[in-house]
């Protein structure tokens, strides 16, 4: 039903889309930032690197260079939000269509193909793997060491003041904490990773398009609380760890949905899914507490 | 329980073996396009004709596979690797952003693209004479050499033309570049306007009033999708409109030259037929548009302050009144 290409691809995906939720998680959950900037950042890392590419950089310096275009992209809706004071769902608003034109200005033209240059796949494939194999081990090692560092991060110093500000803005300034700037610094990471995710996926598809943006946000959204309802996020690596497998679930649904010839579903229907998906994802964990609760009656 | 599970898992085998000993005699072409959109829709129906007419008939011997990535190039990259895990005789893929994923995905299945306009800029095909690997299609790049020599016979004084354009379509932005080519080598100059939205469309026009002496739109999503708006500027300022395809002069531009995507689609559909009888697209060159048709609307000329000469009327495959 589901071939073996289809389901590495829809890891492979999955892996990437866990990175746009590892940064969703940051600003939606971890500072309580409603940030759209993603939908821009995710081209923007992707043009970057694509740029850097052609221009003969090496493929992870030009991934590194597109983490450092991701933060400033974030950095400035921050900035918006804490010294301009405008509202931080209008200031990543501003930012995401700036970074529509900004995007076309880095690349000069709305694609920028990356078929046939050296990416950071390349070494890869003599590896002696399947070709559809290859993208999912690099990209499983680039989500775990992102996950182990975002991890010793939010257990630092600095990690708890940012998280202290999300929680309790007024206790954390109390406290002593610069909660502007931990705003500036989390967002700014936050769109680092989606700019890193944008690079990956620019490379693994084989194009930048200043297009790629459209919905990251929503994807990114959808995993983070798909991931949640199937891993209680009650500690920071739970957390963290159902980002990935909430963006791996979602990439599998689709590709099951794609392959579901017998059940009559076509790829038009994708956006009906991802709602339902959506609720159930939100509306189960309720139920799953109401049949826990019911139990331990039944056992009292 | 158990029972169960193995029924199905007979059943299953079951099905498999007949759609594997059905897979013998069918073949199977796997199509999607980036989004749905009526000229890609027309290159999709033109294949499946196409495919019909050379004896290829769907349900009988032949299985398509279509799916459309809704814009969506995460999902353009799942259709990729579905397509390519089942492993189906030639896949087909409309407008650029598919193709590159395409390319990505694929290894050694034929890739037959359509409606690509810069195959070697977006590095699909290494020329366009030689493709060299499994890929290789129809471009649908504009003659605009032919749509100038058309523009200069209707508008003989014309010295700058307009065009507004979205800089955000990779189509798009290859053929204002190409224009301004050959607009340089005529002598003559062109002015941009720029229109990311179609509700931006009506407001770059009006900025080309007072510039240009006519107005070229290409086939640029975007513009063509709010056509209208450039019409009636160019009716109100008496700038003649040209369009690059024929629909859009029945929505008022005074002529086009222009192709037909259902016909570009039954051209792409007969590179298909040939990678199925065993051609190498290694060495099929990339096609270009062949049939071009004549369509003037004189209503419309007359509106924007020209008229169109008797042998431009006779020279016209189709004389179209507008819609409105």
């Amino acid at each position: 039903m589901l071939s073996e290409i289809a389901l590495y691809g829809a890891i492979e995906t999955g892996l990437i889309y866990g990175l746009v939720a590892f940064g969703i998680y940051i600003s939606f959950r971890v500072l309580d930032f409603p940030d759209l900037t993603v939908d821009g950042s995710f081209p923007l890392g992707a043009a970057v690197a694509a740029m850097l590419i052609v221009a003969g950089w090496n493929p992870w310096v030009a991934t590194g260079a597109a983490v450092l275009a991701g933060m400033a992209a974030g950095a400035v809706t921050a900035i918006l939000n804490v010294k301009l004071n405008i509202l931080n769902l209008l200031a990543s608003i501003l930012t995401m269509i700036a970074l529509y034109s900004v995007n076309l200005r880095i690349m000069g033209r709305p694609n920028v193909a990356l078929l046939s240059e050296e990416t950071v796949l390349t070494p890869w494939y003599d590896l002696g793997l399947a070709y559809h194999q290859v993208p999912v081990l690099l990209f499983v090692i680039v989500a775990v060491v992102s996950l182990i560092l975002l991890w010793r991060f939010m257990k630092s110093e600095t990690g708890l003041a940012m998280r202290a500000t999300g929680a309790n803005a007024r206790m954390a300034r109390a406290q002593g904490i610069a909660t502007g700037g931990m705003i500036i610094l989390g967002v700014a990471l936050s769109n680092g990773l989606v700019g890193l995710a944008g690079a990956l996926f620019a490379q693994s598809q084989g194009a930048a398009d200043v297009t790629m943006g459209v919905g990251v946000i929503v994807i990114g959204l959808a995993s983070l609380i798909g991931g949640e309802a199937v891993i209680t996020p009650n500690t920071v690596i739970k957390a963290l760890i159902a980002c990935v497998v909430g963006a791996i679930i979602y990439r599998l649904a689709i590709a099951f949905a794609l392959n579901a010839d017998f059940l009559g579903l076509k790829s038009q229907d994708l956006n009906l899914i991802t709602a339902v998906l959506v609720t159930l994802a939100i509306v189960l964990p309720g139920v799953r507490t109401k049949i826990i609760t019911r139990f331990t009656r039944n056992k009292a | 329980m158990a029972k169960r599970t193995l029924r199905t898992l007979i059943g299953a085998t079951l099905l498999a073996a007949a759609s594997l000993a059905q897979a013998d005699e069918q073949k199977v072409v796997a199509i999607t396009q980036i989004v749905e959109h009526p000229a890609l829709d027309a290159v999709y129906q033109g294949v499946k004709d196409e495919l019909a007419e050379e004896g290829f008939k769907e349900g009988d011997n032949l299985r398509i596979m279509h799916e459309s990535a809704q814009g969506n190039s995460a999902i353009a990259s799942q259709i990729a690797r579905k397509f390519v895990g089942e492993g189906p005789d030639v896949i087909v893929a409309i407008a650029t952003p598919s193709a590159q994923t395409m390319a990505a995905a694929a290894r050694n299945i034929p890739v037959i693209f359509s409606a690509v306009t810069d195959p070697v800029g977006a590095k699909l095909v290494k020329s366009l004479d030689k493709p060299g690997a499994n890929i290789s299609g129809v471009t649908d790049m504009l003659p605009i050499e032919r749509h100038m020599d058309l523009l200069e016979r209707l508008v003989p004084d014309a010295k700058t033309i307009g065009t507004v354009y979205n800089p955000g379509e990779a189509n798009a932005v290859a053929l204002v570049e190409l224009l301004e080519k050959s607009l340089e080598a005529r002598g003559m100059s062109l002015a941009k306007a720029a229109a990311t939205k179609t509700s931006e469309v009506l407001g770059a026009a009006r900025s080309l009033v007072g510039k240009a002496d006519a107005i070229y739109l290409t086939t640029d999503n975007t513009v063509v999708s709010a056509a209208e708006a450039v019409v009636s500027v160019g009716e109100r300022a008496k700038i003649p409109v040209f369009a690059a395809d024929t629909a859009t002069v029945s929505r008022g531009a005074v002529a086009a030259l222009g192709f037909d995507y259902y016909d570009h689609g039954r051209q792409t559909g007969s590179m298909v037929a040939r990678v199925l009888n065993g051609a190498d697209t290694a060495d099929m060159a990339v096609e270009s548009v062949d049939t071009l048709n004549l369509f003037v609307n004189p209503e419309a000329a007359e509106r924007m302050g020209i008229t169109l000469s008797a042998d431009v009327l006779e020279d016209a495959q189709e004389i179209v009144k507008s819609d409105r």
